[in-house]
């Protein structure tokens, strides 16, 4: 499908440069009017990220650091980095340690600049009772926990993300294809390319993508100023979002925010084709299961028990 | 000639009774509302509705669906008349084209309005933007009602056109096209079910009874409207449509309620006797799930107001008195259209995904908004049939409206 879009994006080139030499006539028009008029209209009429060259790219990277610098009063630092060599990443998540104290949450919506109001989070953590037997499907969840402290006696946590499917029905069903698999195995979303049409939110089975129903709001001294144009940029109202495995940060070798913000080591992050990282250990040696595997969509998210069946009660 | 024709349609569009002018003066008013509110939306975004990540679609959709269905219910015309030959249904059958035309562009408005980014629409639009065909029924969505829109537009223009001429139109030069609008009404109510039904992330939708159902049910809703409007028409012009057009039509009317009410009979045993996990949107929406139930009273009386009909169509004596076959098409009007919000598109999404119970209702924004569509897919109707009538009775042009064609 992405040689696709190439091969279509050449034979486009030139019409491409057309648009852009249209967008960049009328930005040099209206200067006079204010930057921020001329790159809404870029906006407007900017390609899809596949289809922007090396060129292009790096003008648009520059104007977001700008705009972005700008708006939240800090110095900051876009990029696009692609996906690395021999690389695809996997996720592991122990349930038998998770205690539902939500820190990954909170973490995610800091370094990924998510909407404060309305309030927007990647990860949803669901509690279940103890000897509930419809859990795996999710049903009987309740993510409106709100005790003194937690864990609950008699209480278990899930902890739901992206799961980043190898088959991604929310990929397929995308009328414009703004979403789609990076060869690392991350599914994105182009924020200047969805329409907003919700389809991809109606084909998830994991409830992981989060529609800007409003203007996303974020404080400018909690903003993240380092920043992916795939990730963790600030998105747009109309706009579907999703987890990117923090891409700004994966990429770079590092772990996501929500690894590192876990203070019971429940969440395992690494290198699927690295035969002696972490993951691939625990898919090894643990017996892992994902969500919903009878829809066949392959995530590559896990779930295991490294000791008994949940925390001490 | 055509500065003459134009004259005429204006004249007929502007003059008429007092109750056309009240009627479009309504009319105006109500798009006038909706369209202050869709400034209020754009400005805040969606937000302003009552949709949330939980329930992500909502009335717009609903509405869009069951409008799906008004349009392609102009076959249950097409096919008695230019495939069976059944004369009195002849009158009728551009009414229908244009009520198709009406109902595909409240059906587009309805799509855009529920867009996040409609300024990103040229996205959608082949080569310059990126048309994700096959793989999104999306962009098959857009292609069959797009394709239909033109057909019924061509059909329409050019049977007035030569009518308005004096000649009689040569039904065989337009034969292909009037074939290939009966599949491409099934098309576009069936790509639309395959919207939802393509979903395995929402049971409640993945049932292959759904098109089927889609059809069954929009050849009951469709018409049942139209024969309320055929009846207006005939008293209030001199249109001649006859007793023999309208029994037909509700002939047709009960046979696909029947097959309506067969299919929701086989969901529910589906879902009841095998009752697993996923009967949850079922419950949900028939008798409350964990004390959430604001959806039964709205499912019940769409099964009763539906049944109800089904009992006074399926006696053809009852059938034949005209104030009985008004409460039924009324009550078929209601319950397909409660069937397609608060019976089909809400309780796919509850409970969601992750097993959340979001009770949604639209609010008056939506009904506002969605009220002004409805007033502007009217005012495109009722303009498209005044210009027909005028032309067909030969108030404009050269018809002989002794003639039949």
């Amino acid at each position: 499908m992405s040689d696709d879009i190439k091969g279509r994006a050449k034979s486009l080139i030139t019409r491409r440069k057309f648009l852009a030499g249209l967008t960049a006539g009328a930005a040099a028009t209206a200067l006079t009017a204010g930057d921020a008029g001329a790159y809404a209209f870029e906006e407007l009429f900017r390609q899809h990220y596949k289809r922007l060259d090396a060129d292009d790219l790096k003008d648009i990277l520059a104007k977001l650091e700008e705009e972005l610098s700008f708006k939240y009063g800090k110095k900051v630092h876009a990029k696009a980095t692609p996906p690395g060599d021999n690389t695809v990443f996997g996720y592991a998540l122990d349930l038998s340690r998770c205690i539902g104290c939500r820190r990954c949450v909170y973490a995610c919506v800091r370094e990924n600049n998510l909407s404060r109001d309305p309030e927007v989070q990647w990860i949803k953590v669901l509690e279940f009772q103890k000897g509930n037997n419809k859990w795996q499907g999710l049903e009987h969840s309740n993510r409106y926990y709100n005790p003194e402290q937690v864990p609950e006696k008699g209480r278990f946590y899930v902890p739901v993300q992206c799961q980043q499917c190898k088959k991604p029905p929310c990929v397929k069903v995308c009328p414009v294809q703004a979403t789609w698999q990076e060869a690392d195995g991350i599914v994105v979303v182009d924020y200047n390319w969805c329409i907003g049409c919700r389809f991809c939110m109606a084909a998830c089975p994991y409830g992981a993508r989060n529609f800007n129903w409003g203007k996303p709001s974020i404080p400018k001294e909690e903003f993240n100023p380092d920043v992916h144009y795939l990730g963790n940029r600030p998105q747009y109202k109309g706009i579907v979002g999703k987890c990117t495995f923090c891409i700004q940060r994966s990429r770079e070798g590092k772990y996501t925010a929500c690894v590192e913000a876990c203070p019971v080591g429940a969440r395992k992050f690494g290198n699927l084709m690295d035969p002696n990282s972490e993951i691939r250990y625990i898919l090894e040696n643990m017996k892992v299961f994902r969500l919903k595997e009878e829809l066949d969509t392959n995530p590559k998210f896990f779930y295991f028990f490294s000791m008994g069946t949940g925390v001490k009660s | 000639m055509v500065i003459d024709a134009i004259n005429g349609i204006v004249r007929t569009v502007v003059s008429g009774s007092k109750e056309y002018k009240v009627w479009m003066g309504f009319l105006s008013l109500l798009a006038l509302v909706g369209i202050a509110f869709v400034f209020r939306q754009v400005d805040q975004g969606l937000i302003a509705t009552n949709m949330r990540d939980d329930v992500s679609w909502g009335w717009y959709i609903a509405n869009f669906t069951f409008l799906v269905g008004v349009a392609a219910a102009a076959v249950v015309l097409v096919i008695p008349y230019y495939i069976y030959k059944f004369e009195p249904i002849g009158e009728i059958v551009l009414i229908g084209e244009i009520m198709a035309v009406a109902a595909v562009s409240m059906c587009l408005m309805f799509i855009v309005l529920d867009m996040g980014s409609p300024e990103r629409f040229w996205h959608l639009i082949p080569m310059i933007g990126i048309f994700n065909f096959p793989q999104s029924i999306l962009t098959w969505d857009v292609v069959v009602l797009n394709m239909y829109l033109v057909l019924n537009l061509t059909l329409v223009v050019y049977a007035l056109s030569k009518t308005y001429a004096g000649k009689s139109y040569k039904t065989k030069l337009i034969m292909p096209l009037i074939f290939f609008s009966v599949p491409a009404a099934i098309s576009i109510h069936t790509v639309t079910a395959f919207l939802y039904l393509g979903a395995p992330a929402r049971p409640f939708w993945n049932t292959a009874v759904l098109a089927p159902r889609f059809i069954a049910s929009a050849f009951c809703s469709g018409p049942a409207f139209m024969l309320i409007i055929f009846q207006i028409i005939r008293k209030t012009t001199k249109l001649n449509i006859t007793d023999a057009a309208l029994h037909k039509v509700a002939e047709i009317v009960t046979w696909c309620m029947a097959v309506n009410l067969f299919l929701l009979g086989s969901e529910v045993f589906k879902e009841v006797y095998s009752a697993t996990a996923h009967i949850e949107p079922f419950n949900y929406l028939w008798h409350g799930l964990r004390g959430h139930d604001q959806l039964v009273p709205w499912i019940w009386t769409a099964l009763i107001v539906n049944s109800i009909a089904f009992l006074i169509l399926i006696v053809p004596s009852i059938r034949k008195n005209f104030f009985m076959l008004n409460i039924a098409c009324v009550f078929i009007f209601i319950g397909v259209y409660i069937e397609k919000g608060m019976g089909l598109i809400f309780p796919g999404f509850i409970p969601s995904t992750l097993g959340a119970i979001y009770d949604y209702m639209p609010n008056a924004m939506e009904l506002w908004i969605s009220l002004g569509v409805w007033a502007i897919g009217l005012l495109i109707f009722t303009v498209g049939a005044k210009i027909c009538i005028a032309i067909k009775t030969g108030e404009i042009g050269h018809a002989d409206p002794s003639a039949h064609h």
